[in-house]
Order: structure tokens, then sequence, then C-alpha cells
């Protein structure tokens, strides 16, 4: 159970922000704290294959794509006029199309984004394990080329083809109701509801992946990252675990790729390029590599911040500077160990901690 | 495919074994058994082919030619996760220790092959990845007590000494229940008093009834605590037998005193 | 597809070929004396160009290009001196996301100082429309200042190496650091030549391209991972051989126009980088000992 107490400070969190923004009539700040959510999804997955798994992705954001324009692509399909073929008939039987008025009162009949978050997930599970199963074998160098290759490849097809709408992507992507009556969507109304479906997101992301490391696949991706011959020597299958957590990962950029496409109303071909990629990578290393929370922190606060547009133009120098300066001097990152540890040891009474001090020092010695 | 010869007598087979390195004849033909509950060395100068035998017997290189039986199983072939799926675990000279992770963790990877959860498992905290983990970590608790590591399960094992480092070494593949242990020179860089405290507790693990296939070379240490000795020249089997015989046998003891003029 | 058709292809399939060359030698070169892969490489290319265009408003042609080569070069070894030095002991993982990090720097430095104008430096001879005509092809003069100085620049490389005794002191360096360093080498300036070279010759690349291929401060990226896939076709070794892997590439880029859409023809190349990587890491060209290099 007291693995999940950072998770509930993190909850209680998300609320706090939220009355706050309220109070202070400020809720249009919810509009960065959702988009950053979103992108929080994709770094903490990063996270797990990179920090965790010591496998590094530079092509997070070909998945993000994956996801957003699978959705995109799926549900601006309009069905009204076509009622008579069969697809239609396939499709309308299990209740699967949605009807819609448009402001101008045209009839458009779509696909259930359901449809299509199922289609997502699948088509980056698919990519990622038929890419991971030969690239994964790489190393280093030859890895981060090859992963940044196949989000070139993902930024060129959806620049280049017709049906992804070239560079101006594809936009009025319908809204994705969640629950009855609750819907992700970019709507003025439903920002505060959008805003809490976001970060249930995160924290069921959070949960799975916090679950994974204490577990025994937790510890042997983890030990594959310090020495894979020992990981190896102790039966555990590393070429597969390695596809699978890169799976993992691509699943989770897939799925806030959905989510966000239907939070914005659409998608273009940035959300593919290198630089988000890099960013996802800059993320995941200020927030000290192996360490969840660190990644789910600076995503909030590099996201938010970028977002609100306080770096103006130097947008991308700041991620440039933050992955140079961070490797030179902060390997570890900013955040270490958990969070709840740490305010623990802050409430501690100063004499207590001098003890526990003295006893790791003794340890050390040894 | 040659079937083992003396199922009953031994544990594991080794059968006409051969590595090339480009021309280097590395490991030429060597056959041995080891047989069940005993200690058995393999030794020899610099470059005999200690360490390229024991990483074909894990599963690291594949042979040039020759096979590996364990009980009936035929080894050569398999990666070394499935040679360790087998129950034959193999610590490292160097060690392949995850230095970020506490002590804990780096032993209980040892138990990876007596699990099962798999990554929905993990991800979902199900009751079975649950107790498993439990279970895994009562497990390793006499070996901790054992290896005096008990104290310091929660460090990083980066933080350790040598000598403590070495033993997190042992205790993880001491985890894994091992029906056969492969020590690749589990001596090294150890001082004379730590050397004597693993010359104890290689034989207490034998006496626990595991087999144990060691490369070292203390010398003393191997005439001390092994039953049975290989010894390899340039590749070749050159002599085999009890300690006392290797002792007595000319050839070893003129490779070992290094003498054309002996 | 004509005759003279073919031809055009061909010469395109060069230009293209020889900056990516360019690239890969630089690659290369840091490579055989670090065991890095500079992700900036790309980036010396578009500062070469950039600079040179700045210059050459108010200079003539050569002692701009001149400048902009040694400016370039002051660039790879501020880099080398400031931030590589000082990671010697970084994971490879480490290392990939300061080059990274570095490269977004230089092109961020870049829009900064000039914009997001694509420029062309002048034709080193004539003008857009002078033609010289070879086999009945029309090309343009500058293919030929391309093919000239990316031969001198593999000659000068194999004569530098070969003869020079500080070429043959950057040899011993990649061969075996340690050794190199306990024979008296001064590892640190090597490793510092190994980026002012590189930086250098993509520079000296990004100049000679400019005219036909233009500079744009975001070209790094695209450079980089092309340079890269010819890096490795032509097994990280020696220049003739990238020269050779560039050529094919250019040339395959250059044809596939011809029969699929132009925004494909980057799909084209990194599906042969990711075919490469996976069936041959030591690439068409390559020794079998690069391949030991799959750690990095």
């Amino acid at each position: 159970m007291k693995r999940y107490y950072s998770v509930l400070l993190l909850a209680a969190v998300i609320v706090i922000i939220q009355v706050l923004t309220l109070i202070t009539g400020k809720a249009y700040l919810l509009t960065q704290l959702t988009m950053s959510a979103y992108y929080i999804v994709v770094a903490v997955g990063l996270c797990m294959v990179m920090g965790y798994a010591g496998q590094i992705s530079l092509g997070q954001a070909g998945f993000f794509a994956i996801g957003g324009y699978t959705t995109a692509f799926l549900t601006t399909i309009d069905f009204s006029g076509k009622a008579e073929t069969g697809l239609y008939r396939m499709l309308d039987t299990p209740g699967l199309l949605i009807t819609k008025e448009t402001l101008y009162g045209d009839t458009i009949i779509h696909l259930t984004p359901w449809i299509s978050l199922l289609a997502a997930v699948l088509i980056a599970a698919v990519t990622a394990y038929a890419l991971g199963i030969p690239i994964l074998k790489l190393k280093g160098h030859y890895l981060a080329m090859a992963t940044m290759g196949f989000g070139i490849i993902i930024y060129r097809i959806v620049l280049g083809s017709r049906i992804f709408g070239e560079a101006d992507g594809i936009s009025n992507v319908p809204s994705f109701p969640v629950f009855p009556g609750i819907s992700v969507s970019g709507d003025f109304t439903s920002r505060i509801s959008n805003y809490y479906i976001a970060w249930l997101l995160v924290i069921l992301g959070m949960l799975l992946l916090i679950n994974l490391i204490n577990s025994r696949v937790g510890r042997a991706l983890r030990s594959l990252h310090g020495s894979e011959e020992a990981s190896d020597a102790m039966g555990v299958d590393t070429s597969r675990y390695k596809v699978i957590v890169f799976v993992i990962g691509a699943v989770f950029a897939a799925v806030a790729g959905f989510f966000m496409t239907h939070y914005n109303g659409g998608i273009g071909p940035s959300e593919a390029g290198v630089a988000k990629s890099v960013r996802y990578v800059a993320i995941v290393a200020v927030g000290g590599m192996a360490n969840l929370w660190g990644s789910l922190i600076m995503g909030l606060v590099l996201n938010f911040l970028s977002l609100r547009g306080v770096f103006g133009h130097f947008d991308d120098a700041v991620f440039g500077i933050i992955l140079v300066f961070m490797m030179m001097f902060i390997p570890d990152g900013f955040i270490h160990t958990d969070v709840i540890h740490d305010i623990k040891e802050m409430l501690r009474p100063l004499s207590m901690r001098k003890k526990k001090l003295k006893k790791k020092q003794e340890v050390s010695n040894d | 495919m040659t079937k083992p010869l003396n199922t009953f007598n031994s544990l594991l087979q080794i059968q006409k074994l051969d590595k090339f390195f480009g021309g280097l004849h590395a490991v030429n033909s060597v056959s041995f058994d080891v047989k069940p509950g005993i200690i058995k060395a393999v030794i020899g100068p610099n470059g005999a082919g200690k360490t390229t035998l024991f990483n074909m017997i894990a599963g690291y290189y594949t042979p040039g030619g020759g096979q590996v039986f364990f009980k009936d199983i035929l080894l050569t072939g398999m990666q070394p996760f499935q040679v360790a799926g087998k129950g034959v675990f193999r610590t490292f000279q160097n060690l392949k220790l995850s230095h970020r992770l506490s002590v804990m963790n780096n032993i209980l990877l040892g138990r990876h092959t007596r699990g099962q959860a798999g990554f929905l498992a993990g991800m979902l905290a199900l009751k079975k990845s649950r107790r498993e983990e439990k279970e895994a970590e009562e497990a390793v608790l006499p070996i901790l007590e054992w290896l005096n590591l008990l104290e310091l399960k929660d460090t990083e094992v980066g933080n350790l000494s040598f000598g403590n480092q070495r033993a997190v070494e042992l205790a993880r593949a001491l985890a894994a229940d091992p029906a056969m242990l492969l020590l690749d020179e589990p001596a090294a860089g150890l001082n004379m008093h730590e050397t004597e405290e693993l010359a104890q507790r290689i034989q207490e693990i034998r006496d626990q009834g595991r087999t144990i296939l060691l490369v070292e070379h203390d010398m003393s240490l191997v005439m001390e605590i092994s039953d049975e000795i290989v010894v390899l020249n340039f590749g070749q089997k050159i002599a085999e037998g009890k300690p006392k015989e290797i002792q007595d046998n000319e050839e070893v003891i003129r490779i070992y005193l290094g003498g054309d003029d002996a | 597809m004509s005759g003279e058709q073919t031809l055009q292809y061909i010469f395109a399939g060069i230009t293209v070929g020889s900056i990516y060359a360019f690239v890969a030698i630089g690659y290369n070169i840091i490579y055989n004396a670090t065991g890095i892969i500079n992700f900036a490489q790309g980036e010396f290319v578009m500062l070469g160009g950039m600079i040179a265009y700045t210059f050459s408003g108010f200079m003539p042609l050569l002692p701009a290009v001149v400048l902009a080569v040694l400016i370039t070069s002051a660039v790879g070894s501020v880099i080398e001196s400031v931030f590589i030095r000082r990671m010697r002991k970084t994971s490879v993982l480490g290392m990939i996301v300061v080059t990274i990090g570095i490269s977004i720097l230089l092109r961020e430095a870049a829009l900064y100082i000039w914009d997001e104008q694509i420029r062309a430096l002048r034709f080193f001879t004539g003008s857009e429309i002078s033609s010289v005509s070879i086999l009945g092809a029309r090309i343009s003069p500058q293919v030929l200042w391309i093919l000239g100085i990316t031969t001198i620049i593999v000659a000068g490389l194999f004569l530098f190496f070969k003869f020079t005794l500080t070429g043959q002191a950057m040899r011993a360096c990649s061969e075996n650091l340690r050794a190199a360093k306990l024979c008296g080498i001064r590892t640190d300036s090597m490793v510092n030549l190994s980026f002012m070279l590189s930086a250098g010759i993509g520079a000296l690349g990004g100049c000679v391209v400019s005219p036909l291929t233009q500079t744009h401060y975001a070209m790094g990226t695209d450079l980089a991972i092309k340079g890269f896939i010819v890096a490795i076709l032509g097994g990280l070794g020696n220049a003739i051989a990238a020269v050779a892997a560039g050529l094919l590439l250019g040339l395959i880029e250059s044809f596939s126009i011809s029969i699929l859409p132009m925004a494909y023809k980057d799909v084209i190349s990194i599906i042969i980088l990711l075919i490469i990587l996976v069936v041959k890491p030591s690439g068409i060209f390559g020794s079998r000992q690069a391949s030991s290099m799959k750690d990095y």
C-alpha cells in the first residue's frame, strides 16, 4: 500500500490546483495543464523504456502521431449518405456510429472514437513490436539513430500523404464521449472535466508503471539496464523484455496522442517531428532517468511553461540547454529518489537525521 | 548427436567442446564429466581456455563443435537465459551487478526463474504477482544472513566494498536455488581472509547438495576445496583427477613451474 | 526514361550524395578518435553555408568560404573543449543526449543570428543558368566543383593520416586511446583536432553545395541521419568508402523521386538504414572490425 501514497498525494495536488485556478479566476490555465498531462503520459512511458530498461528511443513522437492520426483519420470519415453500404450497416448495427449536427445544420455520421482508440493502440503496439524485434538488438548510438529514423519515417509519411492532410494535418476531429455526458474535447464549457480526464489518465498510467517497477518483471528490466549479461545469466529473456517494454512505451505515447487529438480537435505533422521526440528525452533526462516522478514533475513544469509561451523564441533552445547541462552537471536529475521519502526526511527532527547519517557513513566505511 | 554416456553418474557432461577464435584454437576437444554434489575446478595458465569453456557451457559462446549435457538436456545451442532456466547459474569474474539498485534488489533478480508473473500481472499488481514478490523476499533472507549482507540489504550496490560486492554476486546466483553453480574466478580480488571465508562458503554450498564447477587462479584455494580438478593448457585437457593426483602430475608441475628446463 | 534524363538524375544524385559524404566523413573522424557519434554533425554543414553566405555579401567568394571553414572549425573546437571533454566518463546514453542538445543549441543559435529564410551562396563559377554539357546532359558547373572538392578532401585526408605525424598520432588514438597516451601523444589535443577537422570539412561541404541545395537553419537533422546512413553503409571507417556510400545513397534517392512522390525519398533511405543496421551493421563497404562497434 505504501507505494501508492505518492499517487494519493498527486491526486490531492491535482484537485488543489484546479480549485486554486477557480478561486484566482485563472481557469484558462487548465488548458495548458490538460495538454501537459497528455505529454506527461508520453514522458512516463519513455521513462520506463529509457530510464529503467536503458533503451534510448528518439521516436516517441512517432508513436504519439500514430495514436493521433489513427483516430483523426478514422473519426473524420463521414458516413452520411452512405447508409446503403454494407460497411455502414456493419458498423451501425452494434451502435458504433455517432450522428452529429454541425454548426451549419449538416448531419455528420462518424465512427465512435472507442473503435479508433482500439485501432490506435493496436497499430502502435504492432508497429513497436515489429520494429522492436530487430532494432532493440542494437545498442547506444545505433539504437538512437534507428529510433530517430523511425520517427522521421512517420513524420515524412504524415507530411507527404494527402489522406493525412499533408502540412495542414487533420482538423475537425469530433469529441470523444468517455462517460455519458462527459467528452474529451476542446469545448470551452467542459474545461474542468477535461482537466480531470487528462490527469486521471496520468494517474492510471503512473499506477500501472509503479506496479510494474515493483514487480518481478520491473526488477528484471532495471537489472537489464545495469548489466544485460547478468540478467541473461539469471534467466531473464532480455531481448523479449526489451521489446515488450518498448511496446508499452509506444502504447502510452499512442494513447496520449489519441486523447490530445480529440482534445485539440485535430493534429498536425509537428507532433510527429524529431524535435518533439527530443523533448520527451529531455524531460526524462532532467527528471533523473530512472525516476517516474521526476519525469512527471519535469514534464509538467517544462510543458506547462513551454505551452504558456514563457520561453518565447527560445522554446527549443531551452530544451537543448537542459539536455546539455543536465548531462554535464547533474546526470542523476534534479529529482532524486521518491518524493514522499524526501518529504518525510525533511520533516524528521534534525537529531534523528544526524543519527541516520552517521549510520550511513558507517555502512559505507565498511 | 551423441547421447549422454552415463546418465546416472554425472550431472554435467562436456563432450569434445571446440572453439576457434580466428586462427586460435582456444578450446580443443575438451571432454569431462561433473558428478552431482561435488566441487570440480578447472585450472590452467592464462589463456588456457578456461573462461571460454565456461562461456560455452553457459550459452554465451556457440561452440565450434561438441556438446554440453545437463542431466539429459542438451544445453548446447541454448541462449544463456535458457541455460539458467534449466537450473545452471553462473557468477562473473568481473562482477556484473546493477550498481544503482539495492543489495536486496540485486539478489532478488536471482529469483527470476522461480517466478511466473509477467508484464500484465506486474502492471495490475495481481495477487499472484504480489504473493510471488513476498515469497521471493522471504526466500532470499536466509542467504543474506548467511553472507552477512542483511544489514546492507537496502544499500546501493555501488556503495559496497569489493568483498561485499563479490558476496552479492554469489548471493544472487544462490537465490536462484541452482542445481549447478558455475563460479568464474570467485576469489579474484579478495584478500587472504576473504578468500578463506569464501573457501568455507563454497564447501558449505556443496554440502547443501549443490554441484559446483569453478574456474580459479588461486591454487591453494583450488587444492583445498576441490573434489576433482581438470587442468587445461593451450585449450587442451592435459590432466584430470583428485587434487593429490594433480599435485603429483609431472606435466602439470612442468606447466606451473613454467620451466623448459624442468 | 531517356538517356539524357538518366544522366540528369545521376548528377542530381551525385550532388546530394556528396553532401551526405561530407557529413559521413565528419562522423568517421570524430568516431575514430572518440567512439562518439556526434549528432551535431549536420549543423556544421549548415553553419558553413550560413557563415559563408554572410561574408560573401561584402567580400569575394574565396575568402568568405575560407573564413566560414575556419570559424566553423573553431566552433567545433569550442564544443569539444567546453562540453565533450568534461563528459569522458559518461555513459553512451549521456553522450547521445549531450550531442543532441548541442545540435539543438547550434540550430537555435543559427535561427537567432540569421532567420528562417532559405539562403543560397552564389555559384562558384557562372550563375544559375550557366551549364556545361557532359555526355549530352546539361549540368551546372557547380556539380564539377562539388566533385573536385570531394576528391581533394578524400585525397587530403588520406595523405594527412598516412604521412603526417599528427595524422598518425590521431590514428593511434583511434586504435587505443590509453596506449596512445602512454606513448606520449597528447590525446586531448588529438580529440580536439578531430572535432575541428570534422567541423571544417562539414563547413566546406556546406559551402560548396549551398548554391544548388540551399542552406536553412533547420537542415541539420535530416543531414545528420542521412550522413549516418552513409557512414554505416560505408562501415564507419575510411573516407573513400564514405564517398562511395554517399554517392550510392544520393543516386538511390535521386532515382526514387522518379517513381515515388518526393516526400517519400527520406522514407526509402531510412528503411535502407534500418535494414543495414539489422542485417549487416558493419556496412556494405565496411570491415568486420567495425561491427564490434555495435556496442556504441
